[in-house]
């Protein structure tokens, strides 16, 4: 390796309070070179990639650009050090053209001409392969299409080096295939390219080496020539933890709910689930694993009543009438009519979940309030619950009157998980209901669960670490772009499994089968 | 090793949002803000006529509270204007900007006004203010429901939609003005039934604003338990906050959106009856004066609670009866209150800021907590 | 008939094409400024004032410097309407105030201010002229080309006008062109639609703001101006301006916040407003109805457009929502 590095991490680090999210990292991409990172969600990529282009500042460690040490405190920095970094969400103006777009921030000087501008988006466009209409409006745009804006947006403001965060997880299959084969362009044209991903199978389609994040940690950096699928996920995964929790054999299991080849498509016409089928069992917990964003948001939803199904059924076994009813295109009000005592733990704790402002004995009615034929509220059995749950979930709060947004993560969950659980469900949905809590908190909220599954609630929990959805459920369903891509039973199952399931996008092979 | 220079680019203070405030101190910053205002007042009133900063204040008070009569008008002023802000608050309680009360109240007084001309001498009086309470309210909602439909169905702004339905309430009033004037022609309509008295509503215990200011005081208890304790003030305090949070519950929002503006309607048209049918028995385009505007402030400033409402509804009529007695006795204008009343109004505005957000000094490390 | 008609309607527009201006580059950068109406009164009653005092300081009516009666006027007007736009920029932008209620509080403040001086002025200055009549000052503001009305109707439609009713037409086009064709223009709408996405392209967000809302309560005070010196021929009667603010921003919805659409929209606004007067036979309690017709107007358009939802006539996707860039 003669050439100097295009960029050099030197033991950089950086903490959040008391969370580190990168710990002593260190790695180089040269010019004319694909590099990823690889790691699980939380491995603190993001972080790492944010501190070059200037969103972040790195407490302890040294970034060296073309072998020289610098410092990067804005992305107006990066910018002068022709970084560029694809972010997940655009930022995009949706009634602007590309070209405008394009041109907003370029901080070109001289005369305003649009159409001269779109002539170099077009020329850049053509020089690598890219087909757009420099003129068309985002909100015309498909989400490809705005990921290309992005990745001109970059080339216009000749970045050399371009980071990418995640840029096939909103794509098709052939559309990654088409944004591979301009970054490879690119990258034969001499521009240094990191792509941030979980996704091995594009690891090792795409890049010349890979570096590996775990935990905030870095793990190493292969050569993608002399590696396998295997040996990444174990550098990804890393080794079994066990966290001893108490999983007891499903009792006297039934089909509880049936969600047969349901589909949903997005207002913009995007596929969010395609021909799902599984069954929720009473007293199992069935795991959903999958990167964020493959649709478990969704899936959630629209057995709540909140998503409209292009087609397919979701049935209702109800324990004491024994009837099946079809919750399809149901709104959440007629599901609590039908008798379904569904209960849903938003992965939006104070956006859909709760009400910030509101204090927690007014967030206890929110399921409950309509009870009696009064005008009336009647506060004086939330109250109780509210107490009751402070009191058994050890809810840190000043008291039952405190606006429930002044709470920390943890208290504002249990408030959540202990109101959902207080309506006795026959189902329990739960979508990352320990992100972003300590480990006690945590652990509650894992027996909770446990408990609603020894009463025989069928108990459908989305999760991101496989350890736990390991030695939690019963059964893991993984879900990948919208597509179940395997149900294992969680006994038997190893993180190595799941993992390469979470990470088969079916592109290819759905066709084949359909 | 270590880096060149490791300056944070970040500049000397920054903003952040406070997670909470304690209310003392709340009203300790509402209160300064006041004070300041008033002392800004007194100010501009000494430059204008050259008198003393005391007497200024003693002039308005007397202005406000000198005699019983001013006493009586202030009270009748402040239920009035604590008629509209209650109308106005469900609304805004839901994050619909309801700045059409204006209109909604003449469109109300306009059906007062009808009832009490074009029945005024076909039924026991009794039995007319039973169908003028009913038309005004009937009138009153529906000004307030048409932008409310449009919001529902296709989301239409609706600041801007009441606020056009404002000037098509008032030229329709002038329509009828002309059309009912008396003498004909005049474009005035004049006392209504001055001799018949029909419609009028009753004195009570021998005042003429009494039964108003009881009627307000009514409406302001009802708005507050509504509010509070209702399912439906709970249904409105949810879709204002989150519409999320609302469909997650399966509340119905267009329905909800729909139910608060007939009410918030409704109860304006109640604000047009008791002024057409309880204190001036006539009806002109400007019978409103300004209190849809005004009331949008009061409710506001009140934190769209009915109760701290008679409060900021007092202090604003308080300051327009004093500066309307300081522009007389020095022979001024009139409009002197408006420039009081804005005046108190941007400082009110501006202290909030102090109460929700609180200014940092840099160099605290991120997980320090301001208090 | 015809051509004064038009006439007319134009010279009713004109303050309207000021002030929907002025509310339009306002509203581009997400400030939705309901204090326009004030705004208005003060820039006219500011004007006044500037005149009233030099009027006042001359020794006859007829040794007025035309450059300055009108150079002092403007001045002071832009003055007056460029304090009312920092005082909201500072609330909104700098103190994140509710916009509504911070535009209609600088609405009670401003018509009280202008009906306030317009009442008061001789009294605070104790001069023995019976009322404000700023006839001579009036007289500078209205000349007009001196070959205008030797051109018969065509002169009397396009060139019948004094330089203020010109002015805003180019004000108008000129905005057209900054808005569309320009950095500034391109900036300001992108913090306008999206301040987040303007922000981490490197644009001052609040700068953007401060300007556009204080360039916009300039042109917008002009209107006031105009309306005092030109159609009310120097006379300030108070509450004479009347609701011709809120005619303003009705104007802007109905040109779907494009300047130059305005210019004729002002026009037809103006035509709607006098147009009674033109049909014979209307009772005047019909005259009422008629008057309703722009606000008529503006609701219908406003319904189709949300109907409609094409996305270019829409308002500025963050209208009235303060912007605050949270700490990470």
């Amino acid at each position: 390796m003669g050439a100097t590095a295009a960029v050099e991490l030197r033991h950089i680090t950086k903490t959040f309070g008391s969370v580190v999210a990168n710990k002593d990292v260190s790695l180089t991409v040269n010019r004319g070179e694909i590099l990823s990172v690889l790691g699980e969600n939380g491995s603190g990529k993001t972080t790492l990639m944010n501190m070059i282009s200037g969103i972040y500042f790195p407490d302890d460690g040294q970034i060296l650009i073309d072998g020289k040490e610098v410092v990067i405190r804005s992305p107006k920095d990066a910018f002068d050090f022709k970084i560029g970094m694809i972010y997940q969400h655009f930022k995009l103006v949706d009634v602007f053209s590309a070209a405008e777009n394009i041109v907003l921030g370029s901080g070109e000087k001289g005369r305003f001409n649009i159409r001269r501008s779109a002539k170099r988006v077009k020329e850049i466009s053509e020089q690598y392969g890219f087909e757009i209409d420099p003129m068309k409006k985002i909100y015309e745009m498909s989400v490809s299409e705005k990921q290309t804006v992005e990745i001109i947006k970059v080339l216009y403001r000749g970045a050399d080096i371009l980071i990418l965060d995640e840029p096939t997880a909103v794509l098709t299959p052939q559309e990654t295939q088409k944004l591979f084969r301009v970054l490879r362009r690119m990258r034969d044209d001499g521009k240094a390219i990191i792509i941030i991903t979980h996704k091995l199978h594009e690891v090792l389609s795409l890049s010349d080496r890979v570096s590996v994040l775990r935990k905030g940690e870095y793990v190493g950096t292969v050569m993608t020539a002399e590696t396998n699928e295997a040996e990444l996920t174990e550098m990804m995964v890393g080794k079994k933890i066990s966290l001893n929790i108490d999983r007891g054999e499903p009792k006297d299991p039934e089909d509880r709910l049936v969600v047969d080849h349901v589909n949903c498509v997005s207002r913009d016409g995007v596929q969010l689930l395609s021909d799902v089928s599984f069954t929720a069992r009473s007293g199992e917990i069935l795991g959903i694993a999958g990167i964020a964003g493959s649709g478990q948001r969704e899936l959630l939803e629209a057995i709540a009543g909140l998503q409209h199904l292009e087609n397919g059924e979701i049935l209702y076994r109800n324990p004491q009438t024994g009837s099946t009813d079809n919750l399809r295109d149901k709104t959440p009000l007629q599901i609590r009519e039908l008798g379904v005592r569904l209960s849903f733990v938003p992965e939006d704790r104070l956006g859909m979940g709760l009400v910030g402002n509101m204090d927690i004995v007014d967030n206890m009615m929110l399921r409950s309030y309509r009870k009696g034929k009064s005008f009336f509220l009647e506060r004086k059995e939330p109250k109780g619950l509210a107490d009751r749950i402070i009191e058994q979930l050890e809810v840190v709060t000043p008291d039952v009157n405190t606006p429930v947004r002044r709470l920390s993560g943890g208290n504002v969950q249990k408030v959540l998980v202990g109101r959902e659980i207080a309506a006795s469900p026959t189902v329990l949905m739960a979508a990352y209901p320990v992100r972003g809590l300590d480990i006690n908190s945590s652990y509650l909220i894992y027996n909770l669960l446990n408990q609603q599954k020894e009463k025989g609630v069928a108990v459908i929990f989305v999760g991101e670490d496989l350890d736990v959805l390991l030695e939690l459920c019963d059964r893991i369903l993984v879900i990948g772009s919208g597509q179940v891509t395997g149900i294992l039973d969680a006994r038997s199952a190893t993180k190595e499994q799941i993992g390469l399931l979470m990470t088969k996008t079916n592109g290819g092979d759905a066709c084949e089968h359909a | 090793m270590s880096m060149p220079e490791k300056s944070r680019r970040e500049p000397k203070f920054h903003i952040v949002k406070r997670s909470s405030i304690v209310w003392w101190k709340a009203w300790l910053v509402r209160v300064a803000a006041v004070a300041a205002a008033l002392v800004v007042c007194a100010l501009i009133t000494v430059v204008l006529t050259g008198k003393n900063p005391i007497g200024v204040y003693a002039t308005m008070i007397d202005g406000a509270l000198g005699t019983k009569r001013r006493v009586w008008s202030l009270l009748q002023n402040v239920a009035m204007l604590l008629c509209v802000s209650l109308a106005v608050t469900p609304a805004f309680k839901m994050r619909f900007w309801n700045i059409g009360a204006e209109g909604q109240v003449l469109a109300g007084g306009l059906a007062t006004a009808a009832c009490m001309i074009l029945l005024g001498n076909r039924m026991p009086s009794s039995l007319l203010i039973v169908v003028m309470a009913a038309a005004s309210i009937a009138a009153g909602a529906l000004w307030a429901v048409i932008p409310a439909l449009f919001r529902a169905r296709w989301n239409t702004n609706e600041t801007l939609f009441t606020l056009m339905m404002n000037y098509i309430a008032i030229q329709l009033v002038s329509f009828f003005t002309y059309k009912w004037s008396v003498p004909k022609g005049s474009g005035q309509i004049g006392v209504i039934n001055r001799e018949t008295k029909a419609g009028w509503l009753p004195a009570v215990f021998g005042s003429d604003y009494l039964l108003n200011i009881l009627i307000v005081a009514g409406l302001t208890v009802f708005l507050y338990v509504y509010l509070r304790y209702s399912k439906h003030g709970y249904e409105i305090e949810v879709v204002g906050e989150s519409e999320n949070t609302a469909r997650y519950i399966g509340i119905n929002v267009k329905k909800v959106i729909v139910r608060t503006m007939l009410l918030s309607g409704a109860i304006c048209g109640i604000a047009g009856l008791l002024l057409v049918g309880g204190t001036d028995h006539t009806i002109t385009r400007d019978i409103a004066a300004g209190r849809g505007f005004t009331a949008i402030m009061v409710s506001w400033l009140a934190k769209f609670n009915p109760l701290y409402m008679i409060l900021t509804s007092f202090l604003i009529v308080f300051l327009q009866k004093g500066a309307v007695e300081i522009s007389t006795i020095f022979g001024l204008n009139d409009s002197f209150s408006d420039i009081l009343t804005g005046i108190i109004i941007f400082f009110i505005i501006g202290s909030e800021f102090f109460i929700s957000y609180s200014i940092r000094r840099s160099g605290l490390k991120k997980g320090e907590k301001a208090a | 008939m015809i051509a004064a008609f038009i006439q007319r309607a134009v010279v009713q527009g004109i303050p309207l094409l000021f002030g929907s201006t002025g509310e339009i580059i306002t509203e581009k950068s997400g400030n939705l400024n309901l204090g326009i109406p004030g705004i208005m009164y003060v820039g006219g009653i500011s004007g006044v004032i500037g005149a009233f005092l030099y009027e006042h300081s001359l020794p006859s009516p007829e040794s007025i410097n035309p450059f300055l009666a009108v150079a002092i006027p403007m001045l002071s007007c832009v003055l007056g309407s460029l304090l009312m736009g920092l005082l909201y920029a500072f609330l909104t932008v700098t103190l994140r105030a509710n916009q509504n209620v911070t535009g209609l509080a600088l609405t009670t403040f401003g018509t009280g201010f202008g009906n306030f001086f317009g009442g008061s002025l001789i009294k605070l200055v104790k001069t023995d002229m019976p009322s404000i009549s700023l006839t001579a000052t009036s007289g500078c503001f209205r000349q007009t080309l001196p070959f205008a009305d030797k051109l018969g109707w065509f002169g009397d439609i396009f060139l019948s006008y004094s330089f203020l009713a010109y002015l805003a037409v180019i004000l108008a086009l000129v905005s057209s062109f900054v808005l569309n064709h320009t950095w500034v223009g391109l900036r300001l709408r992108a913090v306008g639609e999206d301040p987040t996405t303007a922000d981490a392209a490197g644009i001052s967000v609040g700068r953007y703001k401060y300007f556009a809302t204080c360039i916009g309560s300039v042109i917008a005070g002009m209107g006031g101006l105009y309306y005092v010196m030109d159609y009310a021929c120097g006379v300030w009667s108070n509450d004479g301006f009347g609701d011709r603010g809120w005619l303003a921003i009705a104007l802007v919805i109905f040109a779907v916040w494009k300047p130059n659409m305005s210019i004729l929209g002002s026009i037809l606004f103006g035509g709607l407003f006098i147009v009674h007067n033109y049909i014979q036979s209307l009772g005047v309690s019909i005259q009422e109805i008629f008057k309703m017709l722009p606000y008529v107007v503006t609701i219908i358009v406003l319904v189709i457009v949300s109907m409609r939802k094409r996305r270019e006539s829409q308002p500025p996707a963050h209208l009235g929502l303060p912007y605050f860039r949270e700490e990470r």
